[in-house]
Parts: C-alpha cells; sequence; structure tokens
C-alpha cells in the first residue's frame, strides 16, 4: 500500500475541533500526520487538495441495501459503491432483507459482502425480533459476535412496549443501541403521505405526525426506565424534535437521526402523485422541516442519516397507493446538506460534516469519523464549489428513486479512501 | 382569441378554470334533448373507439356513460376488473401500453387508487376522462350536480351550497367543491368529524358540525351516500344513530328557512343519510341528476374528442342521419 500525501487542502475535522489548510499524510492505511508542509515519503501518491475539502469519510448508519432478496434493486456491493460515490466509507446496513438478518450466519453474509465489495465499509445492523415479528427477541449477543453494531426493526415498529423494555435492558448488556422506527400501526394504518391540506386535496389516506409522536414518547420514556440507549430513526415532526429534547434534557439515553429529504422537501412534494415522493415518515409540512433543520443545529438530532431506500423501478412506477416507501439517498446527501443546511445558514460547514461523521460514529460506536493520528484513514476529499445537477442515471446505486432528479447541488465528491485505499475517484481536480 | 377548449383530458374539476367548467355545462345544454328524441343518437363521435375501464364496480356510472358513447355513435367496450387481467395482477402501467397498442381514441376508468387517472393519463396519447379516482376526484359526478343546480336555480354563483356525509372518502365531494367554488358558489360540508378530511377549511369551505345549521345556511344540500364499510372501520359507531343524528329528514327539513334543493349522487341508502319522504320529495331533483349525467357525459367526450362547442347544436344535427 503506497503512503498518500494529500496536499494544501481545508482540512475539517469536527472530532478535533480542526478547520484550516494543512496537508494530510497516510502511511499503511492510517492518518500518520496532519500538519503544514508535510513531506512526501518515498513512492507516496500526492493529491492536490487545494480548494477542496479534506473531511473524515461520511458515516451513514441507516441504509438499505437489499441483499438478501432485492438483489434487483441493490447489493451490498453496488450500495457500498454508491456509498462511496457520495464521500461515504461507512454505513450500517438495515436488516429488513429476505431472508431478515436476525441471526449470526445472516450478519456474517452481510460482513463477508460488505469486505468483498471494495466500496464503503458496510456494518450490519441485526434485527431486533426474530423476523421482525416483533414477538421474540433475537440473538443479540451472537449477531454483535458476528459483526453487528446495532439492532433495529426498522420498517416496522416494535408494537409491544414489553418487548421494546426488553431490548433496551438486553441491548446494555451489549452496549448496543437499540434503532426504532417510530410509528403507531394503528394511526399508521393504511397511510400514503403526510396528513394535512394536501393529504387531503389528493384524496390519499394521511399519517398523522402523532402516529410517530406517541412511539417517539413511548421510547423516550422506556429508555428512561431501563438506562437502554434508544435510537430513534428518521425523526420527522416538530413535536418529535420537542420531545427528544426534553428527553436529553433529563438525561435519558436517547440519541436521534434525521434524513436529508426531512430537511429540504415538504408534503407539497406528493402533488402529482409523484411516487419518489412517497416515504416513511412521510415528507411533512414546512414547520417541521424547520424543526428538523434546527433540531440538527442545536445537536437535538444528532446525526444525518439517508435511510437510502432502493427500490427497483417498476415498483415505483405505479399508483400512489401501490407503490413502496422510500428514496435513495446516499449519493445526494452531502450536496443536499451543502446546499440546504449550509448555504441556508443552518448549520456550518463543521457542524454538517460532524452531523455526517463523528457524530454518527459516536452513536453507533464505529472506529470511524476521525483524523486523529493512528486512527484508520477513511477520508472524503471534495470540491466545495462544483456545482452538479443530480441526474439518476448516472448514479452508481442500482436504483434511480431520487425525488431530486434535476437539482442543482454544491459540492461534488473527488475521492473517497478507505483505509488508505482510494475506492472512490470522481471528477480530476 | 382562441375558443377555450379542455385539453387531452378531463382528470378533476381543480386543474380548470371557471370558463372550461362553463363551457362543459354549455357544451351538455344542446345535448340533453337528444335524449329525449326517439331516435336517440348522433353521429358526432362515429368511428372513434372508447374503452370504459372500471376497476370498481358501479353500475350507474358506466351504464350512463355507456348511453353517453352510445348516443355520440362511439364504439365501446366495457372492461371490468372481475375475470380480465386486471385482476390476475396485470397493473396499470401494462393496461396502458395495451390500450395503447390497440389505437384506443379515449378511456373512461374508474380506480380505487387517488391519482390513477392522471397516472394512465400522463402514459397514453388516449384521451382520459377520470370516472373516480379512489377519494380524489369524480368530475363528471360534479358536473352533472352542478348542471342540475343551474337548471332548477338558474345560476350557480351566489347559492349556497353543503356537502353532506362522509367528506374524508368523498371524491363527489372533492369534485363539487372546486367546480362550485369555481363558478362562485359559497360551500360548506356537514358531517361527523371523524369523516372530515383534515384541513378542509384551507379549501375554502365552511364547516358545519350539525345538519341543523347546514340546513338553516343553504340552498342546496348534496347528501352523499355513507358506505357501510365506514362503520365496520369504526368512523362511526352506527348507522341508527348517524340518521337520527346527520339524516336529512323532512322534519328537519321543514324547518328550514327558505326550500331546498335535494341533491344525492346515488345509489341512496334511505333511512341512513336521507329520509324517504325527502328523496321522493318535491325537492328532491335525484332522478334529474341520473337525466343531466348523460348529457354532460357527451358533452365531455364529444369536447374531447375535439368538437367546438358552437357546433354542439350542429353536432347533435336532426337526428335523421343516425336514422340508416
Ligand atoms: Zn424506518
Amino acid at each position: 500500500m503506497k503512503p498518500m500525501l494529500i496536499r494544501g487542502g481545508r482540512v475539517v475535522d469536527p472530532s478535533q475541533d480542526h478547520d484550516g489548510v494543512a496537508d494530510l499524510l497516510i502511511v499503511d492505511g492510517k492518518i500518520e500526520a496532519q500538519g503544514k508542509k508535510l513531506s512526501a515519503p518515498d513512492g507516496a501518491e500526492t493529491i492536490d487538495a487545494k480548494g477542496k475539502v479534506v473531511a473524515p469519510g461520511l458515516v451513514d448508519i441507516h441504509v438499505h441495501l437489499r441483499e438478501p432478496g432485492r438483489e434487483d434493486a441493490e447489493t451490498v456491493a453496488s450500495g457500498a459503491m454508491a456509498a462511496a460515490a457520495g464521500g461515504f466509507t461507512s454505513v450500517c446496513a438495515m436488516p429488513n432483507t429476505d431472508p431478515v438478518t436476525d441471526n449470526q450466519a445472516a450478519v456474517g453474509f452481510i460482513v463477508k459482502q460488505g469486505a468483498a465489495a471494495g466500496g464503503a465499509r458496510v456494518y450490519p445492523i441485526g434485527a431486533t425480533s426474530l423476523g421482525q415479528a416483533g414477538k421474540q427477541l433475537s440473538e443479540f449477543g451472537e449477531m454483535v459476535a458476528a459483526g453487528a453494531v446495532a439492532v433495529s426493526d426498522d420498517g416496522h415498529p416494535i408494537v409491544s412496549s414489553q418487548l421494546m423494555r426488553t431490548a433496551l435492558e438486553y441491548a446494555r448488556s451489549f452496549g448496543i443501541p437499540v434503532a426504532e422506527h417510530c410509528e403507531d400501526p394503528y394511526l399508521f394504518q393504511g397511510g400514503a403521505m403526510h396528513e394535512g391540506t394536501v393529504s387531503t386535496q389528493l384524496g390519499l389516506k394521511g399519517i398523522p405526525a402523532a402516529a410517530e409522536e406517541i412511539m417517539v414518547a413511548r421510547n423516550i420514556l422506556l429508555a428512561g426506565l431501563t438506562g437502554g440507549h434508544v435510537h430513534l430513526c428518521h425523526m420527522s415532526t416538530r413535536e418529535s424534535v420537542n420531545l427528544i429534547r426534553r428527553g436529553k434534557e433529563r438525561g435519558v439515553n436517547v440519541t436521534a437521526e434525521a434524513a436529508p429529504h426531512h430537511f429540504v422537501l415538504t408534503h407539497e412534494a406528493c402533488r402529482g402523485y409523484d411516487t419518489n415522493a412517497k416515504m416513511n415518515p412521510p415528507l411533512r409540512e414546512p414547520e417541521d422541516v424547520e424543526a428538523v433543520r434546527a433540531g440538527l443545529a442545536d445537536g437535538t438530532l444528532d446525526a444525518i442519516a439517508t435511510d437510502h431506500a432502493p427500490h427497483h423501478y417498476e415498483l415505483k412506477e405505479r399508483e400512489f397507493d401501490d407503490a413502496p416507501f422510500g428514496v435513495i439517498g446516499l449519493e445526494t446527501a452531502l450536496g443536499l446538506g451543502l446546499t440546504q443546511l449550509v448555504d441556508t445558514g443552518v448549520l456550518t460547514l463543521a457542524q454538517l460534516i460532524r452531523c455526517m461523521s463523528s457524530e454518527p460514529a459516536r452513536i453507533f460506536h464505529l472506529p470511524a469519523g476521525t483524523l486523529r493520528k493512528g486512527s484508520s484513514a477513511d477520508v472524503v476529499v471534495f470540491d466545495p464549489d462544483a456545482r452538479w445537477v443530480v441526474d439518476p442515471a448516472r448514479f452508481l446505486s442500482k436504483s434511480r428513486n431520487t425525488p431530486f432528479t434535476g437539482w442543482e447541488l454544491r459540492g461534488r465528491v473527488e475521492r473517497t479512501i478507505v483505509g488508505g485505499v482510494t475506492v472512490f475517484s470522481g471528477a480530476k481536480g | 382569441m382562441t375558443a377555450p377548449s379542455l385539453g387531452k383530458d378531463l382528470l378533476g374539476l381543480e386543474p380548470l378554470t371557471a370558463e372550461q367548467i362553463r363551457l362543459i355545462l354549455d357544451t351538455a345544454e344542446p345535448f340533453k334533448e337528444v335524449s329525449e328524441r326517439a331516435i336517440k343518437k348522433v353521429p358526432a363521435l362515429r368511428g372513434k373507439t372508447i374503452v370504459n375501464l372500471f376497476f370498481e364496480a358501479s353500475t350507474r356510472t358506466r351504464i350512463s356513460f355507456e348511453f353517453a358513447e352510445k348516443r355520440l355513435s362511439a364504439d365501446t367496450v366495457n372492461v371490468a376488473a372481475s375475470g380480465s387481467s386486471v385482476q390476475k395482477g396485470e397493473n396499470l402501467v401494462d393496461t396502458a401500453r395495451n390500450l395503447e397498442a390497440m389505437r384506443i381514441d379515449m378511456v373512461v376508468m374508474r380506480h380505487p387508487s387517488s391519482g390513477a387517472a392522471k397516472f394512465l393519463a400522463e402514459r397514453i396519447p388516449s384521451n382520459v376522462i377520470n370516472g373516480g379516482d379512489g377519494t380524489h376526484e369524480h368530475p363528471t359526478q360534479a358536473l352533472l350536480d352542478m348542471l342540475t343546480v343551474r337548471d332548477r336555480l338558474n345560476r350557480i354563483e351566489g347559492l349556497k351550497v353543503c356537502i353532506c356525509g362522509d367528506i374524508l372518502h368523498s371524491r363527489v365531494a372533492r369534485s363539487n367543491i372546486w367546480g362550485l367554488l369555481k363558478l362562485g358558489a359559497e360551500v360548506s360540508v356537514c358531517g361527523p368529524q371523524s369523516l372530515m378530511p383534515r384541513g378542509i377549511e384551507q379549501l375554502g369551505v365552511t364547516v358545519f358540525r350539525r345538519i341543523e345549521e347546514a340546513i338553516e345556511w343553504a340552498d342546496v344540500l348534496n347528501v352523499l351516500r355513507l358506505q357501510l364499510e365506514r362503520m365496520q372501520a369504526g368512523y362511526i359507531p352506527s348507522v341508527r344513530e348517524y340518521y337520527r343524528v346527520f339524516g336529512v329528514t323532512l322534519e328537519r327539513l321543514e324547518k328550514a328557512p327558505r326550500d331546498l334543493l335535494i341533491l344525492h349522487p346515488g345509489p341512496m341508502n334511505r333511512g341512513v343519510e336521507i329520509d324517504s319522504r325527502v328523496a321522493d320529495g318535491p325537492h328532491s331533483v335525484i332522478l334529474h341528476q341520473v337525466t343531466n349525467g348523460v348529457a354532460v357525459r357527451m358533452a365531455v367526450l364529444y369536447l374531447l374528442a375535439g368538437g367546438q362547442p358552437g357546433l354542439a347544436e350542429a353536432a347533435k344535427g336532426s337526428g335523421r342521419e343516425a336514422d340508416e
């Protein structure tokens, strides 16, 4: 493995509160040094990063890679490459595969596929309950031993408060979070989009904000009861953000994430029955988007996670009611963050990088999200000024279901480095 | 100045202008008379092929469209969901491609999913007429309702129209709200709050919680059918209580400060949303609605097929042409 010297970039490393022009030296797959005018060792590859941002590789703790089961929509390999193209060096794969990733062997399969992918690192999340059926806990210990970093029944809420309580308690033994998809299934039933004026006009069954908030409140209360770590996935409403803020003030072990579509789009995007605007939780109201942004700004929401949810095109080429929920997000997340959060003054660049690297790594205890000396050389180099237009045909993901087609975004990934190896190289700088 | 036209499809009343809605209603006038003739046929759509694609059972709407098509001399085919490829799992995209391959001129579609008509219209060159999509719109029903009101009261503008019942699940309510507001009526809705969609006021309608208040306010009541499955789904506790609290009864109408016009899109649940004495009484224009349904649908078909509004009178001809 050749050493690598990344010269003259703006090194933004929130894990060390660093933001300034510096060189970064990588030797043997690890960060060796950071400083001014570092000299290149013999045989080193030198990268000119002048005018570019050099940051810890991005971390996405919520992706659906569809393998096993729906390899026509995504595989671990294609997902890992799409992640690398988006600047991510670590992603956590949700277990709602077919069959469900709810045991040691299934977790081991994801680890093996991830290692062979040659893209971002892939960390499996094991199912909280067997078959995600919400009845019986799966073997957390065996799954953690095989490489799982968290448990989740994402895609389905855990309806039984008793099972959720037990999961939070049991997860403490292994120091892992229980990542929860907050949804009251009775209030949700049959819903296709956010319940509000737009659903009323379109004649689509609405999903009230309370369907999420009731479970957010319950899960925070159970985390308080048990001392377990609950991680709340894809928060979409203002009251969810308020509940989490109050929970954190009380010292409850709760963390939460927001998806780019929830800080960018509102339910207005569903007009015209665009199935690429159909996701769960649904796109909400402008006040909710503002609250999610504010939650990211004040740290109530710890991390940005894409909820990358690939679907084969023919499944989205349907009536709105029949189309599946979900959009892909790995290859647009950074550009949306820069354009919609940094350019609007919601976050600084350093805060954005924090929400997309060190914070998600901290929540899921991943060895990632830092450029500290000795840490694994997971690095992204991007041109913050390059503008590009979202063209799904150019995605490395196998799926195309994005609501952002044709959007002009700022910030193009030029190089993604995992363990000192370049896994993605974009436009030549 | 170009004459107004409808464009390729009729998907709802929300996208139409007041001018376009008036055009349809005005075009329907000469077609009313066709249905009164001994030979109820004009050659306006001769040679056109129309498919009535019904993914939901609806005898009334389908028959009304079919009469309209036949009276315009079109060739029609009915495709019902039961027994067709639709039930074998063929999706709407494939259905659309097949229709396109058969060079169908027009498609009338009834579908349980909101947005289905738009979905189809975007994928085929044929004219698409929304015969009801999910809980979204049912434009021809609202058009025939408005034509009936206009026949009886000579205007729409300035009238107070209350739509009563299950607004949440009603495409008829949504189409009526759009159409009536565009033509300058005041619109209100009345029904149990559990069957009232969120934010309905923001469409520009008033919400009445009590039927007595609605009756006191209105010139016209459009009484919606209460689907009995709403009770099974728990939106209301019982049909008996619904009738007692929200039913349009003779006793309630007798207390009204003025004579009301009573519309119902059918089929009626007598003794549930409407009292039989009201349905069969002098205020009811329910059968007039049925008659107007054919005329309005003829007008829509004629206009979408490229017929010129002013020529509708001529198109209906003397009736002799069709005698052959
Ligand atoms: Zn989820």
